[in-house]
């Protein structure tokens, strides 16, 4: 490439402002920051976490699936009859497959359905192995995908220690029934999970799964906020994660005392 | 140099013309897998690696054991290796492609594959095995090609290709273990996460590779009028014969962790299931045994001097070693690891069809090159001396 003088150094002033402006703007962005939820903005947050209450869960009874096609709705997740291909962001899986290190320790819920879910690990070891950063985990604690980045190695299927995570093996599109044009609909090849409506907090609505339910078992909210309601429950209530001695520290929590 | 893979017998183009066959198949199955997905294979949200991952760990390993003739020769002066040094070079050119294409293969979107180097992602093993595995190849390529060159010139080789051999031989000891290192990283995947798996990786690469090295040698002998010498086989079979009982000696020693703590976070699910079956699947049980069998037979074989020494006996125990290392690592180290899954259930694997063709084309591709660059070196080596002479005394012991 040939570059003159003047041109080199236009172009390594313009590189200097430009790397001086990014804290600038990333100040004036927070500073337009809200806590919690019900604005009519963006909802933001210094770590998004959701709390399934499993006593309301459960009373709901063992068909209700109203967050779980709410959720498949509003992501166009394909309905794929072959089970070992099948695209999950949130289904139930029983107590003891899904906490099979608690097995014997809580017979009353031996085989109780447990939605599960992405955990949104505070430190993601599917991000850890991503080699494009196509996975890669946002401020306020959503473990995100770009499915245009993605180039389909599933390493971070290997590497995800709660099969959270699931591959399109197929072109997908034929297996939406109705296609919510408000979501992009993915192509055969790359991987996908659960975004925590991350679509949804950019228009000031709770994650699709917590506004479906009716029973009010699922609770999302901020972390770091001492008020918000997924703390005041961490503080009052047992509560459990999964698998917490691979030492992801999940953002999903489950009430079970 | 290139012309002289050109040119040869019927035979030679026979053999050609077969592996050139099953490319086609191979590439046939490809463009169906392009077209409707990774559907067509065995793999599954459960076991989302299967044979192609399995191939490519285990070819790392043979391009890795390429040191184990480079490092005697170059390091110690072991003579005897000077006539075969060249092949191990070109064995790890061949198994390095052959590594890269499983990868490609086995991705989902590989027109993206160089997202890989435009994001490049230091965090991630498999950047890092991609940059390591693309530069082992070079370093070959650069050295093996430069060095037969010398020879045909004969002249010595320039004194910058040794330099660029002694980086290479760190360089295939990190092949595997950043190989290792994509598993051994993994949290929830008990029968990875242990530090012992790049070790217990090399000492299978530097069974398994010297093998085929040997039973290469074999053939050179018996098709060719090149000799590329009893005493490096000797040597190298030694080489096997320590490799492979190191090899099982680390399985031994994972193998009694897991089965006497009975702690499942050491494996145990997976070495029940791998072993014995679990829950009632055990599609990998004849697999495993069959490789515990041949392993310990070609032990047998290659410590015993007696069958070590015959060339037949050798042979066999060389072929058994490949064989059952390449059982183990091509196929239950990366299966058994998905199973039981993240929910402890057992979700079986077996490759399809398609699946098997695509890999036995990968092989192809690999035995062609393989081919191709021993062909050039014979015919260099055959040109610089006539067949009778054996021109490297014996000076030095290894």
């Amino acid at each position: 490439m040939e570059m003159d003088r003047r041109t080199f150094l236009k172009m390594g002033g313009l590189g200097l402002l430009g790397l001086m402006a990014a804290p600038v703007v990333d100040v004036l962005l927070k500073a337009g920051r809200v806590s919690g939820a019900g604005t009519s903005a963006a909802v933001t947050a210094g770590r998004w976490a959701l709390v399934v209450d499993m006593k309301k869960c459960l009373e709901a009874g063992p068909s209700c699936a109203d967050c779980i096609l709410a959720c498949h709705r509003a992501h166009n997740v394909p309905q794929i009859p072959d089970l070992q291909e099948q695209v999950r962001w949130i289904w139930k899986e029983p107590f003891e497959h899904a906490f099979p290190e608690q097995e014997g320790r809580a017979e009353s819920l031996a085989g109780k359905p447990f939605l599960v879910l992405c955990n949104h690990c505070t430190d993601p070891p599917c991000v850890r192995v991503c080699p494009t950063r196509a996975t890669f985990k946002r401020q306020d604690g959503i473990v995100m995908m770009d499915y245009h980045r993605c180039i389909g190695c599933r390493y971070c299927m290997a590497a995800c220690p709660y099969g959270a995570r699931s591959f399109n093996f197929r072109d997908p599109r034929p297996y939406v029934s109705t296609t919510n044009p408000a979501y992009p609909t993915r192509e055969r090849g790359v991987v996908e999970k659960c975004n925590f409506c991350e679509e949804r907090l950019a228009e000031g609505l709770p994650p699709a799964c917590v506004a479906a339910c009716r029973y009010g078992a699922l609770v999302f909210g901020n972390l770091v906020d001492p008020h918000s309601q997924v703390r005041q429950i961490l503080r009052a209530r047992y509560t459990i994660c999964r698998k917490p001695e691979l030492g992801t520290r999940p953002n999903v929590y489950y009430v079970v005392g | 140099m290139i012309e002289k893979a050109l040119t040869g017998s019927r035979r030679y183009w026979g053999w050609v013309g077969i592996l050139l066959a099953l490319v086609a198949a191979g590439a046939g199955c490809y463009l169906l897998q392009l077209g409707r997905g990774l559907t067509i294979t065995g793999m599954s949200r459960d076991v989302s690696w299967g044979l192609y991952i399995g191939q490519f760990t285990f070819l790392v390993g043979v391009a890795a054991s390429a040191v184990m003739v480079v490092l005697p020769y170059y390091l110690h002066n072991v003579k005897e290796f000077g006539r075969i040094t060249i092949f191990g070079e070109f064995l790890a050119v061949s198994a390095v492609i052959m590594c890269l294409l499983f990868v490609i293969v086995d991705l989902g979107k590989p027109a993206r594959i160089f997202n890989m180097i435009l994001y490049p992602t230091p965090n991630s093993i498999l950047f890092w095995d991609f940059v390591v595995l693309t530069g082992y190849l070079l370093l070959n390529l650069i050295i093996g090609w430069n060095v037969l060159e010398s020879e045909r010139n004969e002249v010595p080789p320039p004194r910058w290709v040794r330099t660029l051999v002694y980086v290479s031989i760190p360089w295939a000891i990190s092949i595997h273990t950043v190989t290792a290192f994509l598993y051994a990283g993994l949290p929830g995947r008990h029968y990875w996460l242990n530090p012992l798996l790049a070790a217990r990786f090399l000492a299978s690469a530097f069974a398994s590779g010297p093998a085929l090295l040997i039973i290469l040698a074999f053939i050179i002998r018996r098709v060719t009028s090149f000799d590329p010498g009893r005493e490096a086989i000797t040597k190298l079979s030694l080489i096997v014969a320590y490799a492979l009982t190191t090899s099982m000696f680390f399985l031994g020693l994972e193998l009694f962790t897991a089965l006497y703590s009975r702690v499942p976070a050491h494996g145990l699910p997976t070495i029940q299931y791998l072993f014995t079956g679990k829950d009632g699947f055990g599609n990998l049980v004849p697999l495993m045994w069959t490789s515990v069998v041949l392993g310990l037979v070609a032990a047998y074989l290659l410590i015993n001097p007696a069958t070590r020494g015959r060339d037949a006996t050798l042979l066999f125990a060389c072929a058994a070693t490949f064989v059952s290392i390449w059982m183990e690592k091509g196929i239950g180290l990366v299966v058994g690891g998905f199973i039981p899954n993240p929910f402890e259930e057992i979700q079986e694997y077996a490759p399809t069809l398609p699946e098997a063709i695509i890999t036995t084309g990968v092989w192809a591709v690999g035995l062609l090159i393989l081919t191709l660059l021993c062909k050039i070196a014979i015919a260099v080596k055959e040109a610089a001396e006539p067949p009778a002479a054996r021109p490297f005394p014996q000076r030095q012991g290894f």
